[in-house]
């Protein structure tokens, strides 16, 4: 077997806060092979964006850690490329300039001038912003904010990528669209991908695993699902496939059934959070899910939203 | 009085947009009311004036302040015309002597008559905005770094709390003493008087920059340097991307601190050591004690508002100018 690529051993994260560490994730373990595309799905506040920042470097690991290509990595690096949760373009500079910060921050010295102007207005044209790319963030929409956000990292060309639901604030089409170029570009260019998502849909369609976490605190990887269906995937065609629909069915089962059970374990020491409350809410989530179990024709545009949840407190 | 509104609609596209709110009720609102104030105060001080009598006579009342004030404004331009005839005298006599003798060696000397009002505002204005601008261009890179580095902060913290609350004259003596010692040269480039006065306000208009500065680049958006990182931009494009644009509010916060006490140690430091400038008009009134002094200094008093008023507003400018986030509210 290939040696992986990327691997999170043992990871803890605790996060100090004034009333004593919180653990936020206990013994998170993933290995990721080169160009794998792995999404990780689960509940709000359950530590998603926490395991991709302890990639990105951002967050130290209380204990274990990031082994990429043999090396344990402590630090950012723009190898890991990562698109933000909230977007995070520097206000005070334009689209075209945002790009343009991280493009010569890699090209330099590598690509002409030219080349590089090329180059940025490439990855502006592929997320569609090519008609607004010298509109300064204030000036543009929240989902043209995080398409500018994907092409910065695009444009870094970076081994791993790390989207923090990228497509989040996007409407279907646009969505639908992004997904596709970030299929074309991984298969062109090989990335390995790590994306949070909230919508099973498209994690059962760009992914080649799917990691289920469990809920926080000490949030761990749940069960991990692999995604057997042939590349090239076309949305159409693939939500046909007895192979997807299986997939959706198992991530939903995980986040609802699962989930349901485990959120009353946790609530039962939660203080603050009735047990009783935690009930009312899976009755409520599952008769949800079989609403869009009762309509799978409409999948592309099904979102489920999981901040229904209860938020994890701070304890 | 449908053609009316129709009328009245035309004249309403033609106007530039901010006229178009401006509504005759909302003008003399931000306008009237202002002015009313104004008056007000101008009839209250009229009133009560007379009635304080000190040893110089009576507290001049608006009236004579404005007398005083075109007085000055005249004694100004005889001064001024004085220097021009000054200069033409000499320049005639020298045209003789060079028509008589060729070779004669002629020269102009300098005019040296009193420093008019006009001639004291100037200096002080130049005076302060050499302290200020000195000030500035020391107190933001060390604000910067120290907001960069919490070790540079812990180090310089307590030598910034104690050295800021103390009063700029008690500054005076020292910078005076230590100028006279050092500033020894046969041509000297500038006044001593003036090294004191710069020096002084220099001392005072350092550490609310540095604070604010330090403050603004401490508050960067954590998402912001999240970015930087992820860019592993170095050090100095971390500075000039990221930590100035996000400081620059609390950058002109400070500098708009400093330059209001700058102005006011300014005239403190020239009354107490006689240097040149509005603080030496007023104390050179005060000591005159004609009946014309009161009127002369409360003149001054008013320049001196005006001044600081027009200072504080230039630095909004420019923070508009230097700012990306050009909304900005004027206050
Ligand atoms: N800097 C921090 N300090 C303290 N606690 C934190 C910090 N960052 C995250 N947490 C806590 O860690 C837990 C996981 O947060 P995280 O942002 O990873 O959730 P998430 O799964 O990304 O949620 P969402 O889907 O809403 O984005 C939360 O309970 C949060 O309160
Ligand atoms: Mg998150």
């Amino acid at each position: 077997m290939i040696e992986s690529h990327l691997e999170i051993t043992g990871v803890n994260m605790d996060f100090p806060t004034p009333t004593g560490p919180f653990r936020a994730l206990e013994d998170v373990n993933l290995k990721l092979k080169k160009g794998e595309f792995v999404s990780i799905i689960g509940h709000s506040g359950c530590g998603k964006s926490t395991v991709l920042n302890v990639v990105a470097g951002l967050y130290l690991a209380s204990k274990g850690g990031i082994v990429l290509n043999g090396k344990e990595v402590r630090e950012p690096g723009p190898e890991r490329a990562m698109v933000f949760q909230n977007h995070s373009l520097l206000p005070w500079l334009t689209a075209y300039e945002n790009v343009e910060l991280a493009v010569k921050q890699i090209f330099k010295g590598k690509k002409s001038k030219a080349e590089m102007k090329d180059w940025i207005e490439h990855n502006l044209a592929l997320v569609h912003m090519d008609h607004a790319m010298h509109k300064r963030p204030d000036e543009i929409s929240g989902g043209m904010k995080q398409r500018v956000g994907i092409a910065r990292a695009l444009a870094m060309e970076p081994e791993i990528l790390l989207l923090d639901e990228p497509f989040g604030a996007l409407d279907a089409l646009t969505r639908a669209h992004l997904q596709d170029s970030v299929m074309e570009i991984q298969a062109e260019l090989g990335n390995t991908i790590m994306m949070v998502t909230h919508d099973v849909d498209e994690a059962v369609l760009l992914s080649d695993r799917i990691v289920m976490m469990t809920n926080g605190p000490a949030a761990t990887v749940g069960e991990i699902l692999e995604v057997n269906l042939p590349r090239p995937r076309e949305r159409i065609a693939v939500s046909e496939d007895p192979d997807y629909n299986h997939c959706r069915h198992e991530v939903l089962r995980f986040l609802y059934e699962r989930h349901g059970n485990k959120e009353e374990e946790t609530n039962a020491d939660a203080p603050g959070n009735g047990n009783g409350n935690g009930k009312a809410k899976s009755d409520a989530d599952t008769s949800e899910q079989e609403k869009t179990e009762a309509s799978p024709k409409m999948k592309a545009e099904n979102i489920v939203d999981f901040n229904k949840q209860p938020e994890e407190k701070v304890a | 009085m449908s053609s009316d509104t129709i009328y009245e609609r035309k004249i309403n596209l033609q106007l530039p947009e901010f006229l178009r709110y401006l509504t005759p009720k909302k003008v003399l609102v931000s306008i009237g009311t202002p002015l009313m104030g104004i008056a007000l105060f101008l009839f209250i001080w009229a009133a009560l004036a007379p009635h304080v009598v000190t040893s110089l006579g009576a507290v001049p009342g608006p009236k004579q302040v404005y007398e005083q004030f075109t007085m000055l404004v005249d004694e100004h331009q005889a001064e001024r015309a004085k220097e021009a005839a000054f200069y033409q005298r000499q320049e005639k006599r020298n045209a003789k002597k060079l028509a008589e003798n060729p070779d004669a060696v002629v020269k102009i000397r300098d005019y040296t008559g009193n420093p008019t009002f006009f001639d004291q505002i100037g200096t002080s204005l130049f005076t302060v905005m050499a302290g200020f601008i000195l000030a500035a261009l020391i107190a933001i890179p060390i604000g910067i770094v120290a907001g960069l580095s919490k070790t540079v902060y812990a180090a310089i913290n307590p030598l910034i709390q104690i050295f800021k609350p103390v009063s700029p004259l008690a500054w005076l003596p020292i910078v005076t003493m230590i100028v006279s010692a050092t500033y020894v040269t046969s041509e000297p480039m500038f006044d001593k008087s003036f090294l004191n006065s710069a020096i002084t306000v220099l001392l005072c208009c350092l550490w609310p920059t540095i604070i604010s500065t330090a403050v603004g680049v401490t508050n960067v958006s954590k998402d912001l340097q999240n970015v930087s990182h992820v860019l592993n931009l170095n050090w100095w494009t971390h500075v000039r991307k990221i930590v100035l644009p996000s400081a620059i509010p609390m950058i002109f916060t400070g500098l708009r601190l400093s330059l209001g006490i700058a102005w006011m140690v300014l005239i403190a430091a020239e009354m107490l050591s006689q240097n040149p400038g509005l603080g030496k008009f007023v104390w050179d009134e005060f000591q005159n004690g004609s009946s014309n002094s009161l009127g002369r200094i409360l003149v001054a008093v008013v320049v001196i508002g005006v001044i600081g008023f027009m200072l504080d507003r230039t630095m909004l400018f420019l923070q508009q100018k230097v700012s990306w986030d050009k909304s900005v509210a004027l206050r």
